[in-house]
């Protein structure tokens, strides 16, 4: 069992590095039958193959099985060569061994005659090397053909293995696409990163390792132990006791230990996060003089992980040698027994030899066969946690077939919408607006006050309750979602990236754009100037998280992308990011440039923005609260009245 | 790694040299098995001796008990060892990096740092811990396996020249093939996951411009390939277990073979034949033992590098050896901070983030700092606390120089609000008690409303005792950094620095927030560094920094007059009017 390394996910924090095979995770499955029932049926596509593997793998362990059994033959063929010189003293070369059996009996010699009764003696001939050859040469194509059929079924499992972990990767994927937006809102990025990775690896390496370790241990079990009634029932007898004895001794330890090793789990995640929340949190800590609390705690969390590590390392170090130390003194009753039963006649030494073989074959499995269970719970628990991704409610499927808008001219109205997020408390109610063609409309309010919500509906990331929303007449909901959504523009706060070249994350905005609509839409959203200066241009490579392009460059970005798309309805979220004044006034400028002539919904910060929209709607606890033009509301003297106020007092005699 | 070794196992040098003691009776016990096996078919069954072979037998019963013990001692010395070494590496680790400053903390990163402390540590002490039992183990036995090898039949153990060679061969091709294959394994499992967390981090870019087909062509392709890697590590392993096991099978047959030759011809006695092979098994099982466990080693020894590295890093801020109290003004103002010629650059930086820095701060009057990003707002505030210290130049607080202050006295004079409110685990009391231990449940609230937290904090269920997850993640980012100012509050501190800290409050919020901060702090230092002008607007004193250095400095009416970067900034953000 060679490590891997680097097997893991890099979240590959909730497995255990114990003793390989030993030591599951922890983690209990909560419907242990049905999901282990759907593991299975998952390995239905490849069942054929798997009869073919299970049928290689019996034909190998029978033949790794036999082979001591045959090899036995050699031995006797040695020991009885030997038995012929050594009677030569008290024997001529032309004795039969009948004769020399009857002289050891007649000087009251009786074990050593019932000894030489059951072997091949060639009196003075020392060892039959033919006969010698002959097995030898048989054990070699019994080992040559357990080998090569281990192979077979190693590289068909391989293929069986990989090949499933692959389909659920993309199984997972696939469900990613079709999952509505609130599950990932409430579900941690990491999370699901490591149902992909961290689960399924855990899956598929029980699958390579386990599955064929049971099939191999349980056939071992078997065969050996029917080898060992044939060549001697007592001595199986002696051993079949040894096989409860030492699966008990394993389990027992197994479970206290796997006890432990929870609790070194627990202990490493005290450690972790106070780790984590010291780092982060270092200037806090230190400017407010709390580093001794801080390492006070440390020491209390690291005393505890050391001493739940040292007892779970302990106890699971036990295993070994207590299994070992049974199956030794397995070891010492066959050799003792053995002998004195070769030495009576009844047994013959090369059948001792391979009763000794026998025996370390035995062990092996036993404790295999003790781990597989918490190996397996373990891997049930991730393939139950991959099912549950698998079973996540999706999104209502696409109208069949959908209304198709080629030209939106923007005229968008919203109807006695409601919607809340969590059923019992609603967010919007009986909200009401319409946008004509090519206006601009601020949306304004506090923080939380649902200005997102407002653009997750339109573009429907998520269902409305009630109510409708149209788009030049039509209800979105009888458009194909990406149908409705390549109506939109959409430039967020925060600018995502994904890894590739400048270029490419541009082209994101529509597929199949050429250079020069590529080269058009930076140059609108002032990327040009910067791509230029970069090292490589626009070839240049970004990642979601580098550092390389600074916050307002990947701002501009955004904007490139929405340019290319020429969407007719936009969407957009001005930033209040540290960015400085410089690329600003650049993305205010180009902000400006791509709403000309296109409906627009803005998230707006900046007084200005808002003081220059045809409409301004003004959020307050998921309520539109108020709509109209700035000098409207101002007059009004309502929310906005005193949203504006609390702001510019001065600024504002004049402009009522 | 060897440092690192030598260091923290040396208080264990007792437990281990018992260890390496029991570790060696082990390994003798379990070859002399073998030969006492040999005795019984050499002189007890070969002899009918059945006396003898109860004797023997008896004997190796006491041999197998004596082994059992001490493995177990073995065992648990050991993991004793191994377990306390780990846990003196973290200790040392979290020590050191609890005395760094944040920019030398900044030179690995924080996650970088939870890594080191966390995972590569038990990386180093996972294989200490199978160092310590089976690592002596397999050499032991390789040495004295071949001993007793020889000692049964020498010419036999010609043999082992063919077998031993072969073994190694064919485990170092193995190895050799499988490792560039563990590396590009990695690297596709990176890009699995990088693809993920893209699609996840962007999941409304990606359905808003309607790419999900082109996401999954992606993934496909990183899947794809990934399994195409593991299809071929497997097959690799598929090749090397009856490769390994073959060796061993037909390392018995020639034994035999050759065996059977050397006892006809009466050189050697046939139960030396079967300790023989016995022996060579033993052998080759610790070859492989020791191979399998070598490829623990690389990774360690990269983590051991990674955590001695921290380790080794020298605190460039230390305490001075006679730190120097600020004077008692007893009835007189205090908390006047002084900037004097300051220059800072980070180290090895050719440029210097700040340069020519002169400016004095008094009490009662809010000082605050306007300038683009990288124009060294951050740097420059940082500097008060000493979280960096001035290259040239100085920093004092009613006269004395910071960095003739013990640090812990400096920082209980200055209530520190970051750019990044960060909260810890608890609840929003002990959050807001972290300055102030002994704050009373009147002082916090007093504090929760100048912040203008404490309507959403009586909102809670359970209000001051609401629970608070690591790093805030429960409450907005706008509640965090309300409930942080809160926390620089309850300290009532002579100076309050505040780095960006209402960036993510509303205007009618922020304009609260200040009205009370103007209200309630009447006779502290006030620095404040703001993107947003308006929130700086009224400030006594307004620094704009350009690339390091002073442009202007004043109130709003003035900068407005004279500073050409102040006015660019503002109209970048206000209308005229507004401005006015």
């Amino acid at each position: 069992m060679m490590p891997g390394p680097g097997r893991r996910g890099p979240r590959g924090g909730h497995h255990t590095p114990g003793p390989p095979g030993l030591i599951g995770t922890g983690d209990k499955p909560r419907h242990f039958k049905e999901s282990f029932k759907r593991l299975v049926r998952s390995l239905r596509p490849e069942r054929v193959l798997i009869v073919v593997v299970i049928a290689l793998t019996i034909v190998s362990v029978a033949c790794q099985i036999a082979a001591p059994k045959i090899m036995a033959g050699a031995t006797d063929d040695i020991f009885a060569g030997v038995m012929s010189r050594q009677i030569n003293g008290y024997a001529g070369d032309s004795w039969t061994k009948e004769q020399v059996v009857a002289q050891l009996e007649a000087t009251g010699e009786t074990d050593m005659a019932k000894m030489l009764a059951e072997m091949e003696l060639r009196p003075g001939q020392g060892v039959n090397f033919a006969s010698v050859n002959r097995v030898l040469l048989i054990v070699v194509a019994v080992y040559l053909l357990s080998a090569l059929l281990a192979w077979l079924q190693g590289f068909l499992m391989a293929g069986i293995v990989q090949r499933t972990a692959y389909k659920l990767r993309r199984d997972v994927d696939d469900k990613i696409a079709l999952l509505p937006l609130k599950y990932f809102d409430s579900h941690a990025r990491g999370d699901i990163l490591s149902r992909l990775t961290n689960d399924i690896d855990n899956i598929q390496q029980t699958m390579q390792q386990v599955l064929m370790q049971i099939i191999q241990s349980i056939l071992t079990l078997i065969g050996v132990l029917a080898m060992m009634f044939w060549i001697s029932p007592l001595l199986a007898l002696i051993s079949l006791i040894v096989l409860p004895v030492s699966a008990v001794i394993a389990i027992v330890i197994a479970k206290r230990s796997q006890k432990q090793f929870a609790r070194q789990w627990d202990r490493t995640g005290d450690v972790n996060g106070h780790v984590e929340e010291m780092f982060t949190g270092h200037n806090i800590v230190k400017t407010f003089g709390r580093q001794q609390e801080a390492i006070d705690t440390f020491d209390q969390h690291n005393d505890g992980l050391y001493e739940a590590s040292f007892k779970a390392q302990f106890i699971s170090g036990i295993i070994m040698p207590a299994t070992f130390f049974v199956s030794n003194l397995n070891y010492v009753a066959v050799c003792v027994l053995g002998g004195l039963r070769v030495a009576n006649g009844t047994m013959s030494l090369g059948d001792v030899q391979a009763f000794i073989q026998y025996v370390h074959q035995f062990g092996q499995p036993i404790s295999q066969v003790a781990s597989v269970a918490n190996v397996m719970q373990s891997a049930v628990a991730s393939a139950e946690r991959v099912f549950e991704l698998l079973d996540e409610e999706e999104e209502s499927a696409d109208p069949l077939p959908p209304v198709v808008l080629e030209q939106a001219a923007g005229h968008i109205v919203m109807r006695d919408v409601s919607f809340r997020y969590v059923a019992d408390t609603p967010l919007i109610e009986n909200l009401n607006v319409e946008v004509l063609p090519g206006q601009t409309v601020a949306i304004v309010g506090p923080t939380g006050a649902g200005k997102t919500t407002l653009v997750n509906l339109l573009m429907r990331f998520y269902e409305i309750d009630e109510g409708s929303i149209t788009i030049d007449g039509v209800d979105t909901r009888d458009m194909s979602r990406d149908g409705l959504r390549r109506l939109f523009g959409m430039v967020l706060q925060d600018a995502w990236l994904f890894s590739g070249s400048i270029q490419d994350n541009i082209a994101y905005g529509k597929e199949d754009a050429t250079w020069d609509e590529i080269q058009a839409a930076a140059e609108a959203a002032h990327v040009h100037h910067f791509a230029r200066t970069l090292p490589d241009g626009y070839e240049t490579v970004v990642e979601d998280d580098s550092t390389n392009i600074s916050q307002g460059e990947r701002q501009l970005l955004t904007i490139a992308r929405a340019f290319l798309a020429d969407p007719q309805i936009l969407i957009l979220d001005e930033a209040t990011s540290s960015v400085d004044t410089r690329t600003e006034v650049l993305i205010q400028r180009a902000m400006a440039r791509l709403l000309k002539g296109r409906t627009s919904f803005i998230i707006a910060h900046r007084l200005s923005t808002i003081r220059e929209a045809d409409v301004i709607l003004v959020m307050n606890e998921g309520d539109i609260v108020e709509q109209g033009t700035h000098h409207e509301l101002l007059c009004r003297k309502g929310f906005y009245y005193d949203l504006y106020n609390s702001q510019f007092a001065e600024a504002l005699e004049e402009a009522c | 790694m060897t440092r690192l070794l030598i260091t923290y196992l040396k208080p264990y040098w007792k437990e281990i040299t018992v260890v390496f003691f029991l570790v060696l009776v082990r390994a003798v016990t379990n070859l002399y098995l073998p030969t006492l096996n040999a005795d019984i078919i050499n002189d007890g069954v070969a002899k009918g001796d059945t006396g003898y072979i109860w004797e023997v037998g008896g004997y190796m019963l006491l041999v197998t008990l004596l082994q059992v013990i001490c493995t177990i001692i073995g065992t648990y010395l050991g993991a004793k060892a191994a377990m306390a070494f780990g846990r003196d590496v973290r200790s040392a680790f979290f020590r050191k990096v609890e005395s760094l400053s944040q920019g030398e903390i900044n030179r690995f990163g924080a996650p970088s740092l939870i890594t080191r402390s966390t995972n590569d540590v038990q990386q180093i002490q996972m294989v200490v811990a199978i160092g310590l039992s089976l690592m002596l183990f397999a050499p032991m036995m390789l040495i004295g396996g071949l001993f007793m090898a020889l000692r049964q039949d020498a010419p036999l153990s010609l043999t082992l020249a063919v077998i031993l060679p072969l073994m190694i061969i064919s485990l170092g091709l193995i190895i050799w093939r499988a490792l560039p294959w563990f590396r590009s394994m990695q690297v596709k499992i990176d890009r699995l996951n990088q693809v993920m967390r893209e699609q996840l981090s962007g999941v409304r870019v990606i359905r808003a411009f309607a790419r999900t087909d082109y996401e999954a062509r992606r993934f496909e392709r990183a899947n794809a390939e990934l399994t195409e890697v593991g299809l071929r590590v497997m097959r690799l392993f598929a090749i090397m277990f009856p490769t390994l096991f073959g060796i061993m099978n037909f390392s018995t047959i020639a034994i035999m073979w050759y065996g059977a030759i050397r006892i006809d011809s009466l050189e050697m006695p046939i139960g030396n034949l079967t300790a023989f092979i016995a022996y060579v098994m033993q052998i080759l099982m610790s070859i492989m033992m020791a191979s399998m466990l070598a490829s623990f080693i690389p990774r360690a020894s990269a983590a051991g590098t990674r955590v001695q590295e921290v380790i080794d890093v020298e605190p460039g801020i230390v305490d001075p050896a006679n730190p120097v109290m600020i004077p008692s003004l007893a009835g007189e103002a205090r908390g006047v901070v002084e900037f004097k010629d300051v220059e800072f650059r980070y180290p090895g930086a050719e440029e210097a983030v700040l340069t020519n820095v002169n400016f004095t701060a008094r009490p009662g009057q809010t000082t605050a700092i306007v300038g683009s990003t990288g124009s060294g707002k951050s740097t420059l505030i940082s500097l008060i606390p000493r979280l960096y210290d001035v290259t040239s130049g100085s920093i004092t607080i009613d006269g004395v120089d910071v960095r003739d202050m013990d640090r812990s006295d400096l920082w209980s004079h200055i209530g520190f609000v970051p750019q990044k409110a960060f909260l810890f685990s608890g609840t929003v009391a002990s959050n807001l008690r972290y300055g102030d231990e002994k704050a009373t449940d009147e002082e916090l609230w007093r504090a929760l409303e100048v912040a203008q937290a404490a309507e959403f904090v009586r909102a809670m269920p359970a209000g001051l005792e609401e629970p608070i997850m690591q790093g805030g993640t429960n409450v907005s980012g706008g509640q965090r950094q309300r409930l942080a100012i809160a926390r620089a509050l309850v300290k009532r501190a002579e100076i309050n620095v505040f780095d960006d800290s209402l960036s993510a409050l509303d205007f009618k919020t922020d304009s609260m927030l200040r009205a009370a901060l103007k209200r309630e702090i009447t006779n502290a230092t006030m620095f404040v560094v703001a993107q947003r002008i308006s929130s700086i607007m009224h400030a006594e004193q307004i620094i704009v920094l350009d690339e390091g250095t002073i442009a202007g400095l004043g109130t709003h009416d003035e900068l407005m007059e004279t500073c050409k970067t102040y006015q660019e900034i503002v109209y970048s953000q206000l209308s005229a009017e507004e401005a006015a």
